[in-house]
């Protein structure tokens, strides 16, 4: 439990922060809140020669709306969103998901950014992305590049981000009035990452889905779109039948691996579960 | 009156026996001031880091040090080859057999312990143990226990192949270590044959381990000029480890000193020795300096003391109306692949024979085969004394089953069977004496107190419409307080306890004894007990334990015998003083001792209580001159306690719990404990006893296990999968209690730190499985996470909307 010698750098700016990571190249890891990449360090998964802490770069901080879009620096820690008013305003479901992501301790540290950069699918902040249509801002040596987050999940650990990148900013379209969220997760206990979980928002609208996101924790290599569970609601008015239709859609794209929380059989039938219990209370949530 | 009031008022400001009063440790643990292993830090300390096997069955063809050597800082590293010419590369163990301290030529678990790496600082020494390299060849392994004793299995321990006997009896298999046998098997046989109903189940006690906040560790010392060795090492019976120690090393026991410290939860996990200790300790020996050794969280969970591992069978025979005419219990438990299993040398498999519980049974037959397999050494951890809550799971599980066979309500079949409090002392069918009780009385105010009907009526209705609900009822029977030297030993060594009370001129006094806290408050009850024996303040009563150059010899604290041995053993020796005071306030008052009564604090003479002499008064007279001819000075007194019997605490215990039938999740509704401990030291810490207690049997129940793969792999041996409810899961409590003093003990008092968890956990697994009774289920294994709950579900088509 005792992790390999680094060297450790507390840059100022992203500008520094870049110059250090093209200086040390592969030798080098960005550090955020370190809740995935210590316990990997001490495991010795992860060997890092360079520790590169963004925790010093205050651009990197903060929420604020510009032009229906609300901007989150990629360094804000999950309790920074849980009391942001702001996001209990206008986009709760982060808000929702923020509060069940392990626990008080890892929500001091532990950031946005570096929930989304990890990669890993048991990660909450990735399906609340995919759920609310946000793209994340990446800034290297040669400049910077916004990428929406459906399609930046590659694969376990694996993103679009280049190793020369950071994640400065989320950005995240102002969900409209009345949206209806939801974000259910299944977990053993606090602290625990998600047995499945469920991100969901949803517009209605004369009685119809208007339109709807469905985003699927740990049931697969990344998070997962429900796709075909979407289309499934799209335009048709929202019923008790129509909801069990499109959890068992869900389910059918999910591929989990099984561990302690329970074989690919529970897991997929939890995801089906979480995706009704989300579209059932974002439904109620929903203005009409 | 006004005597009485004053009476009232000083035996209060004794804060003795009865008293809430508040834990004199906490000062310092709630101020970070606590002194645990690890805080100890040694001029020219080097530490040590454990080289441990990937693999849980293999053959170790050569270790290479070179790297190792290499990294800066690394003064060593050593192998069962260095230990060699010590004779230290193997000890005994606990249990009757051997150990390997460091593994050779062969590794038997998965992160057995293979090499130390000793280094300047705990940094260096963790990069050394990842470049050490060793060269194994796998070995097939094996995980289940059932296949063991195959014709083909592997054999596990070389070492010990052709030995016929390791300390328990005949084997019959390179893998058996003893069979184990109670009772009348032949009257047993008849009875079943004859019965008018019989059930069986077959039920798991799965493999678990208590996960002290702290883990094991120590610092050894060794003075190379006077030959003297300090060890401050992790260890709830300090003692015994001296004399381990001491007959491993050679080093004359007088030159060895353990020191307890502060420990940070033991549960049974700090009672056997560990490899780590002993190479920590041969490197200082070589060395001369200090050396600390500490584990790591995920070493603990993997290596040392686990628990459980008993795969039970269940029988009961019975007459139509449920009551109970024989019971045959058996088990085959896995020891892993050393018998570290701490045990009297007369009772193997511990107290199972306890599982006749609180019923009046006849006839009991019961038996436990134990064998070696491919997994961490140990067994008996747990707060549990010594396979106690296997026993009662078993009994607690069965008699539901029967209630259920036979139609009869849980708690009515528990009436018919009880034994009745005129029986009392009762001996059972297996010869234990169940010194006190009253079962009946418990079990009703316990189903008054929930009002069991209307929670029978409710799940009736919830039951009509499909939800799950569940009530679970456990009436158990504890024993505790190892135990009369006759029947109980440690290596030979009895297992009484002792306390060495001194009292100052100035009436306050020190008190040391045999035992060892790990969080139980002895420094505040004890002084309780010495209070109201002496009349002094429990203020002015300090209390020591841990250090063996300090404390009289005792066999530490586990399988709550503390109050029932050490209390005793403090009771005792306080009495001691007492009738030495008497003497000394006849003489001051100048009247004959048996004109003289005692009050609270006090002699007084009869028919003239203005003639007295209180105990501080004495105190200070014992110290002068003024003394009656020829007594020696000082009021000291030293007590080595044998306890003529166990002590059997009760309890009854009602749990209601809802499940989730789409996810599986089981969710404690309420959970109403009532615990009869005989006479009540100190409420407050009774209470916070049973909640640490049920709050670890939830765990049990509900989610920890060690799994393994079939190859021997460890699958959740860290805090992300196993399971240490946090405040947000554990249910609310609420305790209770009746007062049944024990006969036998000096104060009447019973151990109560092991009641709730022995207790609580057949009382969870009876709540989930009376959740599915009505659809024929009748046993559930643990842990009942929401996974394997929801497969219960699922099988029965709950899951569907
Ligand atoms: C006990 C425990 C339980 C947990 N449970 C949950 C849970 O339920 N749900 C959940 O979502 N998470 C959970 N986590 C993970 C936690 O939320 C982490 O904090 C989070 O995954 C990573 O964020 P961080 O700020 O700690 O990043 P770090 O650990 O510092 O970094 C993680 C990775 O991202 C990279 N990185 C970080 N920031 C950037 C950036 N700005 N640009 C580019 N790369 C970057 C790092 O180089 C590293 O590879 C848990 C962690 C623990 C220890």
């Amino acid at each position: 439990m005792i992790p390999r010698e680094f060297e450790y750098h507390a840059p100022k700016s992203v500008q520094d922060a870049l110059g250090l990571l093209a200086q040390l190249g592969d030798e080098a890891k960005l550090l955020a809140g370190g809740h995935s990449l210590l316990p990997m360090m001490k495991m010795r998964f992860a060997q890092p020669g360079h520790l590169i802490d963004l925790g010093r770069i205050a651009e990197l901080k903060g929420i604020r709306e510009e032009n229906g879009t609300i901007r989150v620096g990629a360094m804000t820690t999950e309790n920074e969103l849980i009391w942001s008013k702001l996001l209990q305003d206008k986009c709760p479901l982060l808000v929702e998901g923020a509060r069940l992501i392990s626990d008080p301790q890892v929500r001091y540290k532990g950031t946005i950014g570096g929930d989304i950069s990890h990669g890993d699918p048991g990660n909450d902040h990735p399906a609340l992305m995919l759920a609310l249509g946000a793209s994340f801002v990446l800034r290297s040596a040669a400049g910077e590049r916004v990428v929406p987050a459906d399609g930046f999940f590659v694969g376990t650990y694996d993103t679009l981000m280049k190793p020369d990148e950071i994640m400065t900013e989320i950005r995240i379209p102002v969900p409209a009035p009345g949206t209806g969220y939801c974000y259910a997760k299944l977990k053993r206990k606090v602290g625990d990452f998600a047995t499945a979980a469920a991100a969901v928002t949803l517009r209605i609208r004369g009685g119809a889905v208007q339109d709807v996101a469905i985003a699927l924790t740990n049931v697969g290599p990344t998070p997962l779109k429900a796709r075909a569970a979407e289309d499934s609601l799209r335009g048709k008015p929202l019923s008790d039948a129509s909801i069990v239709a499109a959890a068992g859609l869900a389910m059918n794209i999910c591929d989990p691996a099984a561990d302690q929380r329970g074989d690919a059989e529970y897991k997929t039938a939890m995801a089906g579960e979480m995706t009704q219990r989300a579209l059932h209370t974002a439904r109620e949530r929903a203005g009409r | 009156m006004a005597a009485s009031t004053d009476t009232l008022e000083r035996e209060s400001k004794l804060q003795g026996l009865g008293s809430s009063r508040l834990r004199k440790e906490d000062a310092r643990f709630i101020r970070g001031r606590g002194t645990y292993v690890d805080d100890i830090k040694l001029p020219g300390m080097l530490f040590g880091a454990m080289v441990r096997s990937p693999y849980a069955h293999a053959r170790i063809k050569s270790i290479d040090k070179s790297k190792a050597l290499a990294v800066p800082g690394v003064v060593a590293v050593l192998t069962a080859d260095d230990l060699k010419p010590v004779k230290l590369h193997w000890m005994p163990t606990l249990g009757g057999d051997v150990q390997a301290v460091l593994a050779d030529k062969k590794v038997c678990f998965q992160m057995q312990e293979v090499a130390m790496v000793i280094a300047g600082d705990r940094y260096s020494a963790a990069d050394g143990a990842e470049l050490v390299e060793v060269d194994y060849e796998e070995l097939p392994a094996i995980v289940d226990p059932h296949k063991s004793m195959t014709p083909d299995a592997p054999i596990i321990r070389e070492d010990i192949a052709d030995k016929d006997n390791v300390g328990h009896g005949p084997r019959t298999h390179p893998n058996h270590i003893f069979t184990w046998e109670a009772g009348d098997k032949a009257g047993v046989d008849a009875t079943f044959a004859g019965a008018e109903v019989t059930v069986r189940e077959e039920i798991l006690n799965p493999r678990v381990h208590p996960c002290p906040l702290e883990t094991c560790g120590c610092v050894a010392s060794f003075d190379k000029p006077t030959g003297q060795l300090t060890v401050y090492l992790t260890s709830q019976a300090p003692h015994l480890v001296r004399t381990v120690v001491a007959m491993l090393s050679g080093i004359p026991e007088s030159k060895i000193r353990i020191v307890g410290g502060d420990i940070g939860g033991g549960f049974g996990n700090k009672v056997p020795v560990y490899p780590g200790y002993v190479v920590a300790i041969v490197a200082s020996i070589v060395t001369g300096v200090p050396i600390k050794w500490i584990e790591s969280r995920i070493d603990n969970i993997s290596t040392t003391g686990f628990a459980r591992d008993y795969h039970g069978v269940g029988e009961l025979a019975a007459d139509k109306d449920g009551r109970i005419k024989a019971l045959r219990f058996t088990a085959l438990a896995d020891h892993g692949a050393f018998n570290s299993h701490v045990s009297a040398t007369k009772l193997p498999a511990g107290l199972f024979s306890i599982c006749t519980g609180s019923y009046a049974i006849p006839k009991a037959y019961a038996r436990v085969d134990a064998v070696y397999t491919n997994k961490a050494p140990g067994g008996v951890a747990y707060r549990c004394s010594l396979r106690v809550t296997e026993a009662v799971y078993l009994i607690e599980r069965m008699i539901d089953v029967l209630a259920q066979k036979l139609g009869l309500d849980k708690a009515e079949i528990r009436r018919r069977n009880f034994v009745k409090a005129e029986q009392f002392p009762y001996t059972t069918a297996l010869g234990w004496t169940l010194d006190s009780g009253n079962y009946h009385g418990a079990l009703d105010k316990v189903l008054k107190a929930v009002d069991y009907d209307g929670l029978r009526k409710e799940q009736a209705e919830k039951r009509a419409r499909g939800e799950l609900m569940g009530i679970g009822i456990s009436t158990f029977t504890e024993i505790v307080g190892a135990g009369p030297t006759k029947v109980c030993d440690i290596l030979g060594i009895g297992l009484f306890d002792s306390c060495d009370i001194r009292v100052n001129p100035t009436g306050s006094a020190i008190a040391r004894l045999g035992t060892m806290s790990q969080g139980q408050g002895h420094a505040t009850t004890y002084a309780q007990i010495i209070a109201t024996e002496l009349g002094l303040s429990s203020d002015e009563i300090q209390i020591e334990e841990g250090d063996t150059d300090k404390a009289p010899y005792g066999a530490g604290t586990w399988g709550s015998r503390s109050t029932p041995v050490g209390g005793a053993a403090a009771a005792m020796a306080a009495r001691k003083i007492r009738a030495k005071a008497q003497k000394i306030a006849a003489h001051l008052l100048e009247v004959g001792e048996g004109d003289l009564e005692w009050e609270v604090d006090r002699f007084k003479v009869k028919g003239n209580p203005s003639q007295a002499k209180t105990m501080k008064d004495i105190a200070m007279a014992a110290h002068t001159s003024n003394l009656p001819d020829g007594m020696e000075k000082g009021l000291d007194a030293t007590e080595y306690y044998d306890p003529p019997n166990m002590t059997f605490p009760f309890g009854a215990y009602v749990c209601v719990v809802d499940i989730d039938r789409h996810t599986g999740e089981p969710k404690v509704r309420r959970f109403y404990a009532l615990d009869d401990c005989g006479t009540r030291i100190n409420p407050m810490i009774i209470e916070g006893q049973i909640h640490g207690g049920l709050t670890e049997a939830f765990a049990v129940a509900f989610g920890q296990a060690i799994p393994f793969d079939e190859n021997g792999n460890h699958l959740g041996n860290s805090l992300m999968d196993y399971f240490l409810p946090t405040a947000v899961e554990t249910p609310h409590w609420e305790t209770d209690h009746t007062v049944t003093p024990s006969p036998h003990h000096p104060i009447g008092a019973k151990g109560v730190a092991e009641s709730p968890h022995v207790g609580g956990i057949p009382c969870f697994s009876n709540a989930v499985v009376d959740a599915f009774a009505h659809l024929g289920v009748t046993h559930m294994d643990m842990p009942h996470t929401s996974y394997r709950v929801w497969q219960q579900c699922k099988a029965l088509g709950l899951n569907e909307r």
